[in-house]
């Protein structure tokens, strides 16, 4: 799940970790009271879940989705050609992001730009804080040109992080005195935020130096952890929607996990392993899988009638491969989803099945009683096999 | 002999009394397993499904009734904590089948377990079989989710991240006449209790696996991690998979095992590391078995 950089700011601010004066805006007369409030210099800027808003073009022709001034009627001009418009930057793809709201904010004067986050390392089982001296928008490019200038720490996942983790990531990133007192009290602070908030990720990048001689988090990028969101209700009421592909929303109403994909063959099958394995089979033998669709262990008739809902709404979709190896699932219930789906939905395209496990022969049964027009498979290699070729007739 | 379980095994529930632990039990009493006791706090003194006692706590169960094996079916809230419980009850094998447990939940629990002489298999997991003699292969040890008349007693080692891909090599390698000595689901959570790696070791030693097949999928460093280690120390012949060579980079599928970024546990770095130690890589999920008998 992502969040909005107002957002970030806000749980910021209720852990004690600095950053620069700022508000969110939802109209233009709202823009210009908060550029007010702050005095000189602010910076506004499109709140949307995607990278490049800088760089980025409104469809209306506006461009850029961060602007600087020192004047507030300036501001509510450019929140006016914002808020409502619809912002595309090279991560939100052709069809971009609404953009409903602004953040204005303190321009801050820059000493120096650092890196510091702390993700959950699989292969370490702990927290880690990683670290480094070359802040700012390219430090993917540090990472991969100069990972010595990369600082790791792990995180003791019982004991927590401690005094001399802390003076490691501190010298590392050369603070001292003054700076290097603001700096331990950030690190902890932050971590005390990835426990507290179930993180999976949190990311300050800049974390940057004043002439004043403050520390500040100028941006934050935050990862959760989808598992932990039952015991994290105000994450979780952070959630905003209008930002995710409707699909997806629609899928996961449903409990079923759907990423949507550019090919043609839409898939529905039962676990992530199998259901990334029949997208796999299905390039092997020259077709494109329209999307991931795990509809897990335990899917209902209801479940399935929706997941099928949900393909078909993707016009791109030219046929359906169904592929269940039921261990849980019951094949039984699977076909009366496909049934009861294809009497409520026009399919109109192809639908290849492959059904074994549990229950499979009562499965079959009710499928071809049905009267539903479809191609049976016998295998994985079969049905793929068959859904590649039946669109391609 | 086969690895972790026998059909002499005795087997404890943790959740017996929910709707899946209990369907699931059902299953496996069926199939022959030794399902000895069921525990759910609360609950003690019932009598699950007219044979199978159900305990207030694991140390109980355990001290009535001899089970080494534990399932969890716990509802993830409280799966850390059942983890826990039975391995302060001095449980060898805890079998985690629970999906949806909080990461830093398993981060403690892992961190916890260190040193302890108790395995756990899991989260997140179909859980394991050893297939028996009887019809079906039952009269067999089945403890988890998988369906237990896919399997047939035989040679392949089977070890894998995700459940019905697992399901796929078994039928597969059942087909083909091979049948299986154990199979075991790791789970497809970041932080597990067992790897490729450590079953790999096990199967290595085990006199009735004459062949293994592995399961992976991309993300993490766990299949690399495993093949380096086949490549001079496993005399027995290998064939895997990798799922998720479409699958978008950044994008998290299901499990949150499979995610990729920057070029890490992509599909092709792995296949390489894998084929570079002497294992067979299968193209496609279909031909998982053909692969392995390809080699025999």
């Amino acid at each position: 799940m992502n969040i909005h950089e107002y957002q970030a700011k806000e749980l910021f601010a209720k852990f004690d970790i600095p950053t620069p004066k700022g508000k969110v805006a939802e109209s233009a007369a709202e823009a210009h009271a908060i550029a007010d409030e702050i005095g000189g210099q602010v910076v506004i800027k499109a709140q949307v879940h995607a990278g490049g808003r800088g760089k980025g073009t409104f469809k209306n022709g506006f461009q850029g989705g961060v602007h600087l001034s020192g004047n507030a009627d300036e501001i509510a001009e450019i929140a006016d050609k914002m808020i409502g418009q619809t912002l595309v930057t090279h991560q939100t793809g052709e069809s971009g992001k609404v953009v409903n709201k602004v953040m204005v904010a303190e321009a801050v004067d820059i000493e120096k730009e650092y890196y510091l986050a702390i993700l959950m390392d699989r292969e370490g089982r702990c927290p880690v804080i990683v670290a480094s001296k070359e802040g700012g928008v390219n430090i993917e490019e540090v990472a991969e040109k100069t990972p010595e200038k990369i600082l790791r720490v792990p995180i003791h996942p019982l004991s927590g992080l401690g005094d001399n983790q802390i003076r490691e990531v501190s010298e590392g990133l050369g603070f001292q005195d003054d700076i290097a007192g603001q700096f331990a009290a950030l690190l902890d602070s932050l971590h005390a935020l990835f426990i507290a908030c179930d993180c999976s990720m949190v990311e300050i990048n800049p974390l940057v130096t004043t002439p004043g001689g403050q520390l500040l988090a100028l941006d934050a990028k935050f990862g959760f952890d989808d598992n932990a969101l039952y015991r994290q209700p105000e994450i979780a009421a952070m959630r905003d929607t209008s930002e995710e592909d409707p699909r997806e929303v629609a899928a996961s109403e449903y409990n079923l996990n759907y990423i949507g994909l550019d090919g043609n063959i839409a898939c529905l099958v039962n676990g992530a392993g199998l259901a990334m394995a029949t997208m796999d089979i299905i390039k092997y033998y020259g077709g494109e899988p329209a999307n991931f669709l795990d509809v897990g262990g335990g899917a209902s008739e209801e479940q399935v009638t929706n997941a099928f809902k949900i393909i078909l709404g993707d016009t791109n979709v030219k046929g359906i491969l169904v592929n269940i190896f039921g261990g849980i699932m019951d094949c039984d219930v699977i076909a009366h989803g496909i049934v009861a789906a294809c009497k409520q939905v026009d399919l109109g395209i192809p639908l290849v099945v492959r059904l074994e496990g549990n229950n499979v022969e009562a499965g079959k049964e009710t499928l071809s009683k049905s009267g539903v027009n479809l191609i049976a498979a016998d295998d994985l290699a079969d049905a793929a096999q068959k859904a590649v070729r039946a669109i391609a007739a | 002999m086969s690895i972790l379980v026998q059909p002499d095994t005795k087997v404890l529930i943790q959740g017996i009394t929910g709707g899946f632990g209990g369907q699931h039990t059902k299953l496996s009493l069926e199939y022959g397993t030794q399902v000895v006791a069921g525990v759910t706090p609360g609950k003690g003194g019932q009598v699950f499904a007219d044979r199978v006692p159900v305990f207030n706590a694991v140390k109980d169960a355990v001290e009535e009734t001899g089970a080494t094996v534990s399932a969890v079916f716990v509802p993830p809230p409280f799966a850390g904590e059942a983890i826990l419980e039975a391995v302060d009850a001095g449980i060898e094998l805890v079998v985690a089948i629970t999906e949806g447990i909080p990461v830093t939940d398993m981060m403690r629990v892992a961190a916890t377990m260190e040193g302890s002489s108790t395995r756990l298999i899991g989260p997140n997991c179909p859980g394991i079989v050893t297939p028996g003699e009887g019809p079906q292969s039952s009269g067999g040890c089945r403890i988890g989710i998988a369906p237990g008349y896919i399997h047939k007693k035989g040679s392949v080692g089977v070890v894998s991240r995700s459940g019905t891909l697992t399901y796929e090599a078994v039928w597969q390698t059942t087909q083909l006449g091979l049948g299986q000595s154990t199979c075991i689901g790791i789970g497809g959570d970041p932080i597990n209790g067992t790897s490729h790696l450590d079953i790999l070791k096990l199967f290595n030693e085990d006199p009735e696996t004459e062949s293994i097949i592995m399961i992976g999928e991309i993300g993490g460093a766990a299949e690399e991690e495993a093949a380096a280690w086949a490549k001079d120390n496993c005399s027995k012949p290998i064939a895997a998979f990798i799922a998720g060579t479409t699958a978008p980079a950044g994008r998290r599928m299901g499990h949150a095992g499979a995610i990729i970024s920057g070029g890490k546990g992509t599909a092709s770095a792995k296949k390489e590391a894998l084929a570079d130690a002497g294992i067979a890589i299968a193209q496609t999920p279909a031909e998982m078995g053909a692969t392995l008998a390809k080699l025999l």
